[in-house]
C-alpha cells in the first residue's frame, strides 16, 4: 500500500465521499462580487467605485499572466496604462482571500517569494479577452440565488459531504 | 451500538475489517472498470479491456448478460454507441447495488435492526421472482420483477454475511449474483427504456413504476409536450458519452464548459433537480482539477460513481414524474440529528428522526430533507438562513425539541416530504435522549432499488461507554470504530476537539473505501468542564457563539450583496 494519508492517492482513488473542491473562505463581496479560477484564467467581476450599476470584468491568464479589464459592455478600462489597473489588483487580492495564496499561485503558475504580494509577481501584458463569457458566468452565478429550494430528498448529495471551514 | 454489535460489524477483528471475499471480488470488478475510465473508453487495450470484459462476464446468466457482452465487445472494438455506455453503467450500478445490499444486510444484522421490505408493485404479473430466467425485455417489462428480484437478492446477501465467518466463494458468489440480479433487473428497465421502440411499453415507465410508482412517465418521456425535457436529457447523455470516451485524463476546459448550458437548463425543471445538482457538483470538480491530465491524484471510484449515477438519472423516465408519497403520516417526530451535504451550489440538510405514529403503530426511522441552491461564497452558519422559511424544522433543531406532524407525506424510501404548515414544535428532547429512548426497535425504511449505492448508507446509532483512542477513534470494549471528524459541517458548532472529549455520541454509520466509520451528529461532551450536548443543528436559528456570529454577519452580508447585484444586473 502506498500513501494512506487522508489526502493520499490511494485514499482518493478508492473513496466515494470526498470533498474534491476545497471549500472557499468567506469574504466581503461588496467590491469584488465574483471571483473564479476557470477556463485557464483567474477571472471575475469588480464593482465600479463611481457608478453603482457598472461593473468591470477582469481576468488574468494562467501561464502567460496576460491581463484584461473592461466593462461588461466591452469598453476597455481607463486604468490600463501598460500595467494592471486597480480592478485587477482588487481581483487578485480577493482571489487570495477566497482560495488562499497557494491555490491561486498554483493555478496561475506563478512563483511568489516569501513575503511578496502575488499581484507584484505577475509578468504579462495587456491582451484583449472575452468579457461577455465571464459576465454571463457571473449572471449564471447570481441566478442560483433564484433557484427555488426543495424538500424532496436528493440522494445524490450523499456524495458531497459538508466539511468544516476554518473558524 | 453495543460493543458486541460493533464487533459483529467489523468481523471479529479479522484483517479485512468487515468485508467478505465475494464482496472484494465485486469491488475488484468495479475498480477494473473505473480504472478504464481514467484514460477513456476510446483507447482501452490489454488489462483495461479485460476489466471491461470481466464486468460484462460477471452478468452471465442474468437479464443484463447479452447487452453487457455486446457493450464490452463494442468497447474493445472501438465502436461505442450511447446504448453500450448505458449498459455498462447499469452493470456497474447492479454490481455496486449488490455490494450495498451485502453491506447494509451486515450492518442491520449486527445492530439487530429490522428493515421494511421494498413494497411489491400491486397487480404485477411477475410475482414468482424468476426475473433471472427472463430475457432482458421480460425483466424490463414489469416493475414487479425488479422488486421481486430484489427480495431473494436481499435474503441471499443477508445469508451470506450473517454467518460471520469466511464464506466460501460459491456461497458468496451466489449472494453477489443474487443482489446483482435484483439491482440488474431494476436497471434492466432503464437499459431497455433507451432502446425498446414504442413509448407505451417503454422501460422508462418500468423504472418509474418500480421507484416512483408514477403512471404518467411513459407519456412524459414520449409525449410531444415534454420534448424539451427529452432534449435536455439527450444533451446530458451526449456529454456523458464524450466524457467516458475521452477519459478523466483527457478532460480540458472546453469539455467541462460544454456542461454549463445543460446544467442551467436542468435547473429550470423541478423534476430534473437531482440530475442538475449532481452534474453541477461533478462538473465543478472536473473544472477545479483542469487540466486533469497533469493532476497528481484522481478520485477514480468517486468520478466513476458520479458518471454512472448521471447516466442512470439521464435515462428517459427515471426522474420525470414526481415521486409518489406512499402514505401520509401523523405523530411525534424525535430528532436524532442533522446530516449536512454541500457542494459549491447546493446544500442539503437531512434530518434523521424517529417517527412515533399517532395511531400507536410501530415507530420508524425517517429522514426529512431541505435542499437550497447557493453559491460557493455563501458558507458556514449563513447556510441556515437560506432555508429560513422552514422555521418550524429549524426551531426544533436549534432548540432541541420534538415535533408534532399531521398528514405529512412519507415516501417509500422513508423520506418525509417536509412541510412547515403540517408541523409544530413540541416538548424538549435532545438527540441523545431521543436516541436512548426510541432508537432501538424502530423500523428502518426499505431502500429503493435504484438508490442502492454504498454511499447512501447512513444508519443512525447511539454509541456510549467508549474510550477515545489517540487517533480519535472510539474503542468499544476492544472493537475500534473510526470516527470521521472531517465531516463535521462548518455550519454547526461540533468540532473534532468536542468529539474527542465526548462520552456519548449519536452518529451515522457509513461505509467508504472499504471501512466502516461513524459520522457524529451530536455528542455529550465537556464544555468548560460542564457536561453539555453539542449537535450539528445547534446553529439552525443562528450561531450561539460570538466568534461564529461575527463570521455570520460577514457572510449574511454576502447574500445581500449578491441579491443586490442580481437585482441590478440580472434582468437587463
Amino acid at each position: 500500500m502506498t500513501d494512506r494519508s487522508p489526502d493520499g492517492a490511494t485514499v482518493w482513488a478508492r473513496h466515494s465521499r470526498l470533498r474534491v473542491v476545497p471549500p472557499v473562505q468567506p469574504r466581503k463581496l461588496a467590491k469584488v462580487p465574483f471571483v473564479e479560477l476557470a477556463d485557464g484564467r483567474l477571472q471575475g467581476v469588480v464593482s465600479s467605485g463611481s457608478d453603482i450599476s457598472r461593473v468591470y470584468v477582469s481576468s488574468i491568464a494562467a501561464g502567460t499572466h496576460n491581463y484584461n479589464c473592461s466593462t461588461n459592455n466591452n469598453r476597455p478600462c481607463g486604468g490600463l496604462y501598460g500595467a494592471p489597473c486597480k480592478h485587477l489588483r482588487a481581483l487578485v487580492t480577493e482571489a487570495v482571500v477566497q482560495y488562499g495564496v497557494d491555490r491561486v499561485s498554483r493555478y496561475l503558475r506563478v512563483e511568489v517569494p516569501e513575503g511578496a504580494e502575488l499581484a507584484d509577481c505577475l509578468g504579462g501584458v495587456h491582451e484583449p479577452a472575452p468579457a461577455a463569457v465571464v459576465f454571463s458566468r457571473f449572471l449564471r452565478h447570481l441566478a442560483y440565488l433564484e433557484v427555488p429550494g426543495t424538500t424532496l430528498p436528493i440522494p445524490e448529495l450523499h456524495w458531497f459531504p459538508a466539511t468544516g471551514v476554518v473558524r | 451500538m453495543l460493543a458486541v454489535q460493533l464487533a459483529a460489524l467489523l468481523g471479529g477483528g479479522t484483517e479485512d475489517a468487515g468485508t467478505d471475499a465475494g464482496h472484494e471480488e465485486a469491488l475488484a470488478l468495479l475498480d477494473g472498470f473505473d480504472d478504464a475510465l481514467v484514460d477513456g473508453l476510446a483507447r482501452v487495450s490489454g488489462e483495461r479491456a479485460d476489466a471491461v470484459t470481466a464486468l460484462a462476464a460477471a452478468f452471465a446468466g442474468t437479464p443484463l448478460a447479452d447487452r453487457l457482452a455486446e457493450a464490452a465487445d463494442a468497447v474493445v472494438s472501438g465502436s461505442i454507441a450511447q446504448e453500450h455506455l448505458t449498459a455498462l453503467a447499469c452493470g456497474r450500478i447492479a454490481l455496486y447495488g449488490a455490494v450495498h445490499d451485502a453491506l447494509l444486510g451486515r450492518l442491520d444484522t449486527a445492530l439487530g435492526r429490522e428493515r421494511a421490505e421494498w413494497p411489491p408493485t400491486p397487480g404485477d404479473p411477475a410475482a414468482d421472482g424468476s426475473a433471472s430466467s427472463g430475457s432482458v425485455a421480460g425483466g424490463a417489462a414489469s416493475g414487479g420483477s425488479a422488486v421481486d428480484g430484489a427480495v431473494p437478492g436481499d435474503s441471499a446477501a443477508g445469508g451470506g454475511v450473517s454467518g460471520g465467518s469466511a464464506t466460501d466463494g460459491a456461497a458468496f458468489g451466489g449472494s453477489v449474483a443474487g443482489g446483482a440480479v435484483s439491482a440488474g433487473s431494476a436497471v434492466g428497465g432503464v437499459v431497455s427504456g433507451g432502446s425498446v421502440p414504442g413509448g407505451a411499453v417503454s422501460g422508462g415507465s418500468v423504472a418509474g413504476g418500480a421507484v416512483f410508482g408514477g403512471s404518467g412517465t411513459a407519456a412524459e418521456a414520449g409525449g410531444a409536450g415534454a420534448q424539451p425535457v427529452g432534449n435536455m436529457l439527450g444533451g446530458v447523455r451526449s456529454w456523458l458519452r464524450e466524457l467516458a470516451i475521452t477519459g478523466w485524463r483527457g478532460v480540458g476546459h472546453d469539455l467541462v464548459s460544454a456542461a454549463d448550458q445543460i446544467i442551467e437548463a436542468l435547473l429550470g425543471v423541478p423534476s430534473l433537480r437531482r440530475l442538475a445538482v449532481l452534474l453541477d457538483g461533478f462538473a465543478a470538480e472536473l473544472r477545479a482539477c483542469c487540466p486533469v491530465g497533469s493532476a497528481e491524484r484522481l478520485p477514480v471510484r468517486r468520478w466513476a460513481d458520479l458518471w454512472t449515477r448521471a447516466v442512470l438519472l439521464s435515462q428517459d423516465g427515471v426522474l420525470t414524474g414526481e415521486p409518489r408519497p406512499a402514505v401520509t403520516v401523523s405523530g411525534r417526530l424525535l430528532v436524532l440529528g442533522v446530516d449536512v451535504h454541500e457542494h459549491g451550489t447546493a446544500v442539503q440538510f437531512q434530518v434523521h428522526a424517529v417517527l412515533e405514529p399517532a395511531d400507536g403503530g410501530r415507530s420508524r426511522l425517517v429522514r426529512t430533507s431541505v435542499t437550497v441552491a447557493k453559491v460557493d461564497t455563501i458558507a458556514g452558519s449563513a447556510l441556515w438562513k437560506l432555508s429560513q422559511h422552514h422555521k418550524v424544522l429549524l426551531a426544533a433543531l436549534a432548540e432541541r425539541r420534538s415535533l408534532e406532524i399531521t398528514d405529512m407525506p412519507l415516501l417509500d424510501s422513508g423520506d418525509l416530504v417536509w412541510d412547515d404548515d403540517r408541523a409544530f414544535v413540541s416538548k424538549p428532547a435532545d438527540p441523545l435522549a431521543a436516541a436512548r429512548l426510541c432508537l432501538s426497535g424502530a423500523l428502518a425504511p426499505a431502500v429503493p432499488p435504484l438508490d442502492r449505492v454504498p454511499v447512501r448508507i447512513a444508519e443512525p446509532v447511539l454509541v456510549e461507554g467508549y474510550k477515545v483512542t489517540r487517533d480519535g477513534s472510539f474503542d468499544l470494549g476492544g472493537a475500534v470504530l473510526a470516527v470521521d471528524t472531517e465531516r463535521l459541517p462548518g455550519c454547526g458548532p461540533l468540532t473534532p476537539a468536542l468529539v474527542r472529549a465526548s462520552s456519548a455520541c449519536v452518529g451515522l454509520v457509513r461505509w467508504d473505501g472499504g471501512q466502516w466509520t461513524l459520522q457524529p451528529l451530536a455528542v455529550q461532551t465537556k464544555v468548560k468542564r460542564e457536561t453539555a450536548v453539542v449537535a450539528t443543528g445547534d446553529w439552525a436559528l443562528g450561531p450561539t457563539d460570538p466568534k461564529a456570529a461575527k463570521a455570520e454577519a460577514r457572510a449574511a452580508d454576502a447574500v445581500s450583496v449578491l441579491r443586490e447585484r442580481a437585482g441590478r444586473l440580472l434582468r437587463r
